[in-house]
C-alpha cells in the first residue's frame, strides 16, 4: 500500500534526518520526496510504500505521531489514495 | 498505475481537512426491514433489533477505519430503516412506541449517533398502519434518544394530502408541549426521497435493495475558502470555481463510500452532494452567501445567489461521483449555521426569505425555531405552503419547524451538538384555522400528467 507521510514542524536541523530514520525503522521504502519552508514552517511530503513494513497502517501512524511528538513534529500519514482522487479526473 | 506526486495538492487537501471543516458527514447504512413483519408486536421488535445489530454490527467500526487510514474525519454513521409504518402494518398492536424504543436500543448497540426512519409515506392517503405511526410519533420522538421521523404529505404525482397537513401540525404541537427536543427529530416532506442519508429525515425506500451505503459530503467551509479568491469576479468565475471545489469534495465522498461498501460487503448506493453546515464557526453556507457580496444573508440577492450555489455544487459533484442522489444541493437549517442564526438574530433573515430559499435548494424550512404558542393550524399551514412548493417545482421540501416551549421572539433554544440553537423567529399573525380545516387533497399539479 502507498501513503503520504506529511511533517509539519518549525524549521529546525536534522527533520528530515529523524523522521527518514524513523521510516526506515519500519521498512518503509521512500517512492518520492518533497520539502518546502512555509513562512518559517517547514513541510516535508513524502510518498512511501508500507509493502514491508511490519505494523498494520492504525499501529504505524500513532507510532509516528508519537515519535513526532517527542521532537514537536507533527507527523501524519494517510492513504495516497485520498489525494488521487480528489486532483485526478 | 503510479501516482503523479504533487506536494500543492497534498498541502490543500490538508488545509481543507485541517482548517476549512472538511470532512465526509455521514456514512448511512441502510437497511430494510420488510422482512421483520409479524402479527407479535414483540415478536417484530425482536426480528427489528436482531437485523440492524446484525446488518450494521460493523459499521461504526469500518468507518473509524477509513476515518484514521484517509484522514478524513467521518463524522456521523447512521442506520435508515424502512418506513417503520410498513413493517407494523401487520402488527395487530394499536401503539408503536415499543418499536421506535426498539430502534433507539439498537441504534445504540450498534453504536450510530441517529436512527431514521420512523416514518410514514401518506402522501395520497392514509393506511391504518400510518395512522397509528403518526399518532405515535410524539412519544416515540420524546421518549426515545436516537429515533429520528419523518412523514410524507404530498408529492407531485399525488398532490398534498391536506389531512396529513393538518394532522401533523398537530403531531409537532403535540410533541413539542412534551418535549421540543423531539421537533428536531420530525421531518415532515414532500416529495421525500428514498435514498437520503442525512438525518432527521433518512428512511431506507421501498424500491431500495436489502441493505446499501449511502455517503453525505460536506464542505461549506471549503468553498467559502475557494470562493475569497474570487472578489470581485463575474458570476461566470464564481460558479467554475464553486463546480472545481464540489468536484473535490465529492470524489472524496465517492472514496469514502466505495471503500466502506467493499469492506462492509454492502452495495454502494449514492453519494449525496450537499452542502450541510455546522454551527462551528466557517461551516456555513451564510457565509458562502455573504462572500459572493451580500451584506447579510437575507437580504436581496441572497435567492439568486443561493440558486447558483446549489446549482454548481450539483455540476462539480455529479461527474466525480458514480451514482449521486438523496437531496443534493445547499442545506440551509439555520440552528445549525453560525451565519444564518447571525442573519436571523439581526431580524434581516425572515421566515418569508428562508421560504423563498427552498425553492431553489434542497430541502425546505429546516431547524427553525418559532414561538412556543404557535397554533396547530399555523404550524400546518406553514407546511402546506412548503409544500406546495415542493409539489409545484417538483423537488424535495421539508419542514422542521421547532415551537419553543415559554419562548418569544427574539429569545433563543439550544438544541445541543451538531444540531445548534436557534433564535426563535416570527410567524404572521392570523388564522389559517378554517383554511386547514378543509382537509382533502389539494390535487397534483397539470405538469404531473408527463405521461
Amino acid at each position: 500500500m502507498k501513503a503520504i507521510v506529511s511533517v509539519f514542524a518549525h524549521d529546525a536541523k536534522g527533520i528530515t534526518a529523524y523522521v527518514t530514520g524513523l521510516l526506515a525503522e519500519q521498512d518503509i521504502n521512500i517512492l518520492d520526496i518533497s520539502q518546502t519552508l512555509m513562512q518559517e514552517y517547514f513541510a516535508m511530503i513524502m510518498l512511501v510504500d508500507l509493502a514491508e513494513c511490519p505494523l498494520p497502517f492504525d499501529e504505524l501512524a500513532r507510532w509516528l505521531r508519537e515519535k513526532g511528538e517527542e521532537r514537536t513534529l507533527a507527523v501524519h500519514i494517510q492513504r495516497q489514495d485520498i489525494f488521487e482522487a480528489m486532483h485526478r479526473v | 498505475m503510479s501516482y503523479s506526486f504533487d506536494s500543492r495538492e497534498i498541502l490543500q487537501t490538508i488545509e481543507m481537512i485541517d482548517q476549512q471543516h472538511l470532512d465526509v458527514r455521514t456514512v448511512t447504512m441502510g437497511v430494510s426491514l420488510l422482512d421483520c413483519a409479524d402479527p407479535s408486536m414483540a415478536r417484530c421488535c425482536e426480528k427489528v433489533y436482531d437485523k440492524i445489530c446484525r446488518k450494521a454490527s460493523r459499521l461504526v467500526e469500518t468507518g473509524c477505519a477509513i476515518e484514521r487510514e484517509f484522514g478524513i474525519p467521518i463524522v456521523n454513521k447512521r442506520v435508515s430503516v424502512s418506513p417503520v409504518s410498513l413493517v407494523a402494518a401487520a402488527c395487530e398492536a394499536e401503539d408503536y412506541v415499543p418499536l421506535a424504543l426498539t430502534l433507539d436500543r439498537a441504534a445504540k448497540a450498534v453504536g450510530v449517533n441517529f436512527i431514521g426512519g420512523f416514518s410514514a409515506l401518506c402522501h395520497k392517503g392514509f393506511t391504518e398502519s400510518d395512522r397509528k405511526l403518526i399518532a405515535s410519533l410524539p412519544r416515540a420522538l420524546t421518549e426515545t434518544e436516537l429515533v429520528c421521523g419523518s412523514v410524507n404529505v404530498g408529492s407531485t404525482k399525488a398532490g398534498i394530502n391536506m389531512d396529513a397537513v393538518a394532522l401533523m401540525g398537530r403531531v409537532i404541537r403535540e410533541t413539542a408541549d412534551i418535549d421540543p427536543m423531539g421537533c428536531a427529530k420530525l421531518v415532515v416532506f414532500c416529495n421525500a426521497v428514498e435514498d437520503n442519508p442525512f438525518m432527521a429525515g433518512a428512511f431506507h425506500g421501498v424500491g431500495e435493495p436489502e441493505c446499501v451505503i449511502n455517503v453525505g459530503v460536506s464542505g461549506p467551509g471549503v468553498v467559502a475558502h475557494a470562493l475569497k479568491a474570487c472578489k470581485g469576479e463575474p458570476f461566470d468565475v464564481v460558479a467554475e470555481t464553486i463546480k472545481r471545489t464540489a468536484f473535490k469534495i465529492t470524489r472524496m465522498g465517492q472514496l469514502v463510500a466505495r471503500e466502506a461498501s467493499k469492506r462492509l460487503d454492502v452495495p454502494f448506493g449514492v453519494v449525496d452532494l450537499s452542502l450541510a453546515p455546522t454551527p462551528a464557526v466557517g461551516d456555513s453556507v451564510a457565509e458562502i452567501l455573504e462572500i459572493m457580496g451580500l451584506e447579510t444573508c437575507g437580504i436581496h440577492g441572497t435567492t439568486a445567489a443561493l440558486a447558483l450555489l446549489n446549482d454548481a455544487v450539483k455540476k462539480g459533484g455529479v461527474m466525480a461521483s458514480s451514482h449521486v442522489g438523496g437531496l443534493s444541493g445547499a442545506f440551509i437549517p439555520v440552528s445549525e449555521d453560525a451565519g444564518m442564526i447571525a442573519a436571523a438574530e439581526k431580524g434581516v433573515l425572515s421566515l418569508d426569505k428562508l421560504e423563498a430559499m427552498t425553492c431553489v435548494c434542497s430541502v425546505g424550512l429546516d431547524m427553525i425555531a418559532v414561538p412556543g404558542d404557535t397554533s396547530a393550524s399555523t404550524l400546518s399551514a406553514v407546511i402546506a405552503d412548503e409544500a406546495a412548493i415542493g409539489m409545484v417545482n417538483n423537488k424535495t421540501t421539508a419542514v422542521r419547524l421547532i415551537p419553543a416551549a415559554g419562548r418569544q421572539v427574539g429569545e433563543r433554544i439550544d438544541f445541543g451538538g451538531l444540531l445548534g440553537s436557534a433564535p426563535v423567529m416570527p410567524l404572521h399573525g392570523g388564522s389559517s384555522e378554517e383554511f386547514v380545516a378543509r382537509g382533502g387533497r389539494i390535487p397534483a399539479p397539470l405538469h404531473a400528467l408527463k405521461n
